[in-house]
């Protein structure tokens, strides 16, 4: 059995009144989604480690909105917002956090194994860098079978410290694969700043040795980071070959769970306090109010309809059915 | 393409070598289904890869059969990463040894990946593992590793002994629509066995006897069948027959077989060419014993590699491997008891 395509659709590449509008609603669905999950993750609602996107949000959504629907998506640990960015049904994802029947992976994978073939997203991984092998195949695969399809793959920052980020980048520069290798670099991985971990701060410069360009973008910014990929996305299409884009960026809270790293004093104040000033989704708010895009009342209109949107799949959650105990052995084979 | 092993094998049938019998399965696969895509390293070498890829670059192009950089971990999720995109590509380990570094793929991707999705993605990959010993080649370059893949819920693990088997199980595996570990071993390659020439697909998960008799079972593994069949032949001229059973898939493994030659024989010894602890020879010999001890008349025993990595000495190595006459010290040993 092999897994299904996903439709093809014409690309969403307008950054007009309506275009900006989708992607404001977007950056506050993940973002209103995230808190709430925390907080139920707080309450001991489910148990699962959840790893929260706050404050990166601008990456997920300024990439994918330059994609199209049969494009792919790989994830890693921290991918809630890539997988609604790419058009995944928010109800599933909730139902799966709280591992229910009814989640996208049908309980058996939890935050962070979340997957919607019919949307491209073919799966996240817990393994940091586990998208760089899959990722490249599925590129391979989209330039084999003769499709235009373009394979984006989010990781961190930490991910580059993993030898398969570039064993996959030399193969995919050496067969000139349709790829965006979107690295986010939130400053940390986990606990550790990249100062202590890395001899240089500037990660784009890994994609010279493989003659892929590597571009820094203010990953805070949604329209810059949507311009930086559809730049991207039509050298992938063109069959141009990969390219990187290191997303400046910064997660809010902790590594794992709804708790700020402030409790342990791991990253002091003054970073926290400057990065919450640089918050993406009111920072795209201003720009449409002051440009006339948008009004206060247009924005909080879709402020209500993101809440009321996230309360109905939270409630969708709760209210299904654990998976039974008689399906343990389901999906370990496709037959 | 679609007969079965218990169907007729089509008429027209010839003599050949396990490894062409590879080489002929990946040919008929290569041109029947634009799917199926070749990676691995040596594959466009003309001696890298023994007999067994031969020449398919050249008739089929570099796109479909890659030989690619050495970076076993990457491409290796590039193979899974291509089934998980619909494709049904083979990589290809020329040694065992050095699948190794591509564990990390094989085990949390490919082997997860259907349920921890929840069945949404597939992941219809092969990955063939050569075992690739003896020649003084040492501790790197000689190892069968196929208890570690049998250790994994979402992994099959076939291990032909025959050239009809190397064809048969190797499409098979390709439509398996599962992440099938395909382990074959160089010793076998110029072994030869009446090959079907049209496309023919073999079971996973069915076993065969190798040879009937009635006093002791062997279950051998891969090249074990061939050192098990010599003793077999010494043994029956000392009036004792034995019955081997070829497992051919380790996993899923063909417990009914194992077990209804075991009720006939009353005794058992396994053979397989890797480490004892925890390896394939454990398995059986566990699951005879919990399943079948009633039908035992002595301890079972396991013919395996000593506890060692491989050495280089020619002596070493003679003394390492275990031969027909261990197998058949086994088979005494049993009826000693």
């Amino acid at each position: 059995m092999q897994t299904a395509d996903p439709p093809e659709t014409l690309p969403k590449d307008d950054t007009g009144r309506n275009g900006l509008l989708e992607m404001y609603q977007a950056m506050r669905r993940i973002r209103r989604f995230e808190e709430v999950i925390g907080d139920c993750s707080a309450a001991g609602e489910f148990k699962g480690p959840t790893h929260l996107y706050i404050g990166q949000e601008a990456v997920a959504v300024g990439v994918c909105r330059a994609l199209r629907t049969d494009d792919y998506v790989f994830g890693g640990h921290r991918s809630h917002g890539h997988y609604l960015a790419k058009g995944g049904d928010l109800s599933a994802l909730a139902a799966e956090i709280f591992t229910r029947s009814t989640g996208c992976s049908r309980g058996r994978g939890g935050s962070m194994h979340l997957t919607s073939p019919d949307v491209g997203v073919l799966g996240t991984s817990a393994l940091v860098g586990g998208g760089m092998g899959t990722g490249v195949g599925s590129a391979l695969a989209s330039a084999r079978r003769g499709l235009d399809r373009v394979t984006a793959i989010f990781f961190g920052d930490g991910a580059i410290e993993e030898g398969v980020f570039h064993e996959a980048m030399n193969f995919a520069a050496l067969y000139k694969l349709p790829v965006i290798f979107a690295c986010e670099n939130n400053l940390y991985a986990s606990h550790m700043p990249l100062a202590i971990r890395q001899p240089k701060d500037q990660l784009h410069e890994h994609a010279d040795p493989y003659g892929i360009p590597g571009i820094r973008v203010d990953g805070n910014d949604v329209v810059a980071v949507l311009e930086t990929a559809r730049e991207a996305v039509h050298r992938a299409r063109a069959g141009q070959g990969p390219s990187f884009i290191e997303a400046m960026t910064y997660r809010w809270r902790g590594h794992v769970g709804p708790g700020w790293d402030r409790d342990f004093n791991i990253r002091p104040e003054s970073e926290i306090s400057a990065w919450l000033k640089r918050d993406p989704i009111p920072r795209l708010g201003r720009r449409l109010v002051v440009t006339g895009v948008a009004t206060e009342t247009e924005l909080g209109a879709i402020d209500a309809e993101v809440e009321s949107e996230v309360a109905a799949a939270i409630e969708f959650a709760r209210g299904s059915e654990f998976p039974k105990v008689e399906e343990l052995l389901d999906f370990v084979y496709s037959s | 393409m679609s007969t079965p092993l218990s169907v007729e094998a089509p008429a027209a049938v010839r003599e050949l070598e396990y490894g062409s019998a590879i080489n002929e399965a990946f040919v008929q696969l290569l041109e029947s289904d634009p799917d199926v895509i070749l990676i691995g390293q040596g594959l466009w070498s003309p001696w890298y890869v023994g007999s067994s890829m031969v020449a398919l670059e050249k008739r089929f192009g570099t796109d479909r059969v890659i030989d690619c950089p050495v970076s076993e971990n990457a491409t290796t999720g590039i193979a899974i990463g291509a089934a998980m995109a619909g494709m049904r590509p083979v990589m290809v380990h020329p040694r065992m040894d050095f699948m190794v570094l591509a564990t990390d793929q094989i085990f949390n991707q490919a082997a997860k990946a259907h349920y921890m999705f929840g069945g949404a993605i597939n992941v219809p990959v092969v990955i063939r593992g050569i075992i690739n010993r003896g020649g003084e080649q040492a501790a790197q370059h000689s190892q069968a590793l196929q208890s570690i893949y049998m250790h994994q819920p979402g992994l099959k693990v076939v291990m032909p002994s025959t050239a009809y088997d190397a064809k048969g199980l190797l499409i098979s595996s390709v439509y398996d629509g599962n992440p099938v570990i395909y382990i074959d071993d160089r010793w076998l390659y110029t072994q030869k066995d009446a090959v079907p020439e049209a496309a023919y697909r073999i079971p996973l998960g069915k076993g065969t006897i190798r040879r009937e008799g009635r006093d002791v079972t062997i279950v051998a593994t891969s090249y074990m069948n061939v050192e098990a069949l010599k003793a077999a032949e010494t043994l029956s001229a000392e009036g004792v027959e034995c019955e081997i059973v070829d497992p051919r898939t380790l996993k899923p493994l063909d417990e009914d077989l194992i077990i209804s030659s075991v009720a006939k024989t009353g005794r058992l010894v396994v053979a397989d060419a890797a480490w004892r602890m925890c390896g394939a020879a454990s398995e059986i010999a566990a699951l005879v014993a919990e399943k079948a001890f009633a039908h035992l008349r002595a301890p079972i025993q396991r013919v395996t590699l000593v506890e060692a990595p491989a050495p280089s000495a020619a002596p070493l190595e003679k003394a390492y491997y275990p031969w027909a006459d261990d197998v058949a010290a086994a088979v005494r040993r049993t009826l000693a008891s």
